[in-house]
């Protein structure tokens, strides 16, 4: 059974992927010489003053049991992997002390999965479509024109472009606040139409980026698509146009479309990252930012962690889209 | 050699030409005017503050009184020279794990490719994040291009290998080995010329990937504080509130810059692998 297979590999690789990121995101911090307990006790003693030393030694192993640095290497890793991987739980808050991390970051994702996901389906149905026609259709005028814009947006960095559209949309031409704000004091209805005002500027500028990318690959695809032996037969079987490009360049092309937009989560996950701190909306991406301004540690590592699992998570779903697409994996 | 260059202009496809000028034109600025004597951009208050531009001052001076076209110059300098760095790196280690696992085969091969292929769907902006934030700003421009070349070396790898593997099955390689030559003789004379334009290509690539993951840490504030380089310019400008002052030649020519040199490298790239693919007929 050669579905069963694929399924099979893939997960293996997907729960590989995991755990390599997250053994990674234990052992890093370990190799610096930075010890956040240290760090949070000198930071509560300038705020607060002197403290009696028994009370600080108290606090000192209370803090080093919640940031997971009792026992040896190898039990704090197991505790890692135990709490942080299955349960979530990455301890307090350094900055919002002590708020465990998880519950902070359970409020931001939402926001960043909704800005990445739904402009990444958007990119890539109105990218594929548009580069399938300019493909398909490669020596028209309108087709070289699209493909030009798109070479001139799409190399570009995330944040240069969502950076150009800060200055012109919100501070030369003022029709958008330049930094994000979501109302959350009144309805749901109220929230959302903030939320979808606050959204336009970052989802503008990641459609921008995006719908470039698979112009500009769907085009390349197609254009080699219809160049095929079997393309020539069905036009000399007199098939019309339109259903050559829909059952014969499409249906060949859109299969390693599929594949590269796997491929392409991680990616498009880092563009959002950076779009919502030039915009300062409210994801994950500007809460690493202020959890690096703060030094809060257990929140870099969380949203780390979360980042990675997240990923890799939408990439299997994705890759597992695939079989029902392309029929030589469901049928042997 | 002048032959050569003519031939290879009039085959050369639009993009590549675009490319290769817009690119040389960054190599220019960035290795040979970089290296008129000029102040250092880095100091403040060389000049008066906020200054227009001038025909001294071509771009104006920064808030801290800087010389904004020597500042662009010298972050244009760095920035691809972190690039470059990187894609070194990455490529010839890349080029070594891949020729090693696809030679050797067995265990080590399987070994090989399963740490490759982790690399590659790893996503490597958050792993950067997290291992910079430990640095803060302190870190070198050496520690940060070692930082970046951990992400560089998996793609060539996968791709080496699979060329290994095919190339191993040809005939000119098993005249070669039939005819005396050690495994090491063959990978030199007969596989890395071929591997060579393929590694071009990914080599430009892997500059235009570090330049970007650099510039993306320097937006977090993560870059080495003391690096001129086109992200940290961008990001001191907009720290200073440059966008509010509307010092748009101060914030502006960074930005103009990437996305130009950018533009410029990927041409070269999609336009030099359509030359390849031209030249093999297809």
């Amino acid at each position: 059974m050669k579905f069963r297979k694929y399924f099979g590999l893939r997960f293996l690789t997907y729960l590989l992927t995991v755990w390599i990121g997250i053994t990674f995101i234990f052992f890093i911090p370990r190799m610096f010489p930075s010890d956040p307990v240290e760090n949070m006790i000198g930071q509560m003693q300038s705020r607060s003053g002197q403290m009696d030393p028994a009370q600080m030694d108290a606090l000192r192993s209370q803090l080093r049991v919640q940031f997971g640095l009792e026992g040896s290497l190898i039990e704090q890793y197991f505790t890692f992997l135990w709490k942080g991987l299955l349960h979530f739980d990455f301890g307090p808050s350094l900055m919002s002390y002590p708020t465990p991390v998880g519950e902070i970051i359970g409020m931001y994702l939402p926001y960043t999965l909704f800005l990445s996901l739904t402009t990444t389906v958007i990119a890539w149905v109105i990218g594929n479509i548009i580069g399938l026609l300019a493909g398909f259709r490669k020596n028209k005028l309108s087709s070289k024109i699209l493909e030009g814009v798109a070479i001139c947006i799409y190399p570009v960095p995330y944040f240069i472009i969502a950076l150009v559209l800060q200055i012109v949309f919100a501070f030369v031409l003022g029709w958008f606040p330049i930094q994000t704000t979501i109302n959350t004091q009144g309805n749901f209805a109220v929230w959302f139409a903030s939320l979808l005002k606050a959204s336009i500027l970052p989802a503008l500028s990641m459609l921008l980026v995006g719908t470039g990318w698979w112009i500009i690959s769907m085009k390349s695809l197609a254009g080699t698509t219809s160049e095929e032996d079997f393309v020539l037969f069905a036009r000399y079987r007199g098939i019309s146009e339109g259903k050559i490009g829909k059952n014969y360049v499409f249906r060949n092309s859109i299969l390693t479309q599929v594949t590269a937009l796997a491929m392409s989560l991680g990616g498009v996950f880092g563009g959002s990252i950076m779009t919502e701190i030039v915009f300062g909306y409210p994801g994950v991406g500007s809460l690493v930012q202020k959890a690096i301004l703060m030094s809060d540690y257990n929140m870099i590592l969380g949203c780390i962690t979360i980042s990675i699992v997240a990923i890799s998570t939408a990439t299997l779903i994705v890759d597992l889209i695939y079989p029902f697409i392309d029929p030589r994996i469901r049928y042997n | 050699m002048k032959k050569n260059v003519k031939k290879f202009w009039k085959n050369a496809n639009i993009s590549l030409k675009a490319g290769l000028i817009m690119t040389a034109i960054f190599v220019i600025i960035g290795f040979v005017i970089y290296f008129l004597p000029h102040t250092n951009p880095f100091t403040f208050n060389s000049y008066p503050s906020k200054l227009k531009p001038t025909s001294e001052h071509w771009l104006g001076t920064t808030s801290m009184g800087q010389d904004v076209i020597w500042l662009l110059i010298e972050a244009i300098h760095n920035s691809l020279l972190i690039g470059l760095i990187v894609a070194t790196i990455g490529t010839v280690a890349g080029v070594f794990i891949g020729l090693l696992a696809g030679f050797s085969g067995g265990w080590v091969d399987r070994i090989l490719t399963v740490v490759t292929d982790t690399f590659i769907v790893i996503p490597s902006l958050p792993i950067l994040i997290l291992m910079t934030s430990f640095m803060k700003g302190t870190s070198t421009v050496l520690v940060m291009a070692l930082v970046l070349a951990m992400f560089a070396w998996a793609w060539p790898s996968r791709q080496i290998r699979s060329m290994a593997l095919s190339m191993r099955e040809r005939d000119f390689i098993h005249t070669a080995w039939f005819s005396g030559e050690g495994t090491v003789q063959v990978v030199i004379t007969e596989i890395l010329p071929y591997a060579f334009t393929w590694s071009l290509s990914n080599f430009m690539n892997a500059t235009l990937a570090a330049i970007a993951s650099e510039s993306s840490l320097a937006v977090l504030g993560l870059s080495p504080g003391n690096l001129i380089s086109l992200g940290n310019m961008i990001q001191w400008a907009r720290e200073r509130n440059a966008i509010f002052t509307k010092q748009w030649f101060w914030i502006g020519s960074p930005i103009l810059a990437t996305a130009v040199m950018f533009i410029g490298l990927f041409l070269l790239i999609t336009g030099y692998n359509d030359y390849l693919s031209m030249k093999r007929g297809r």
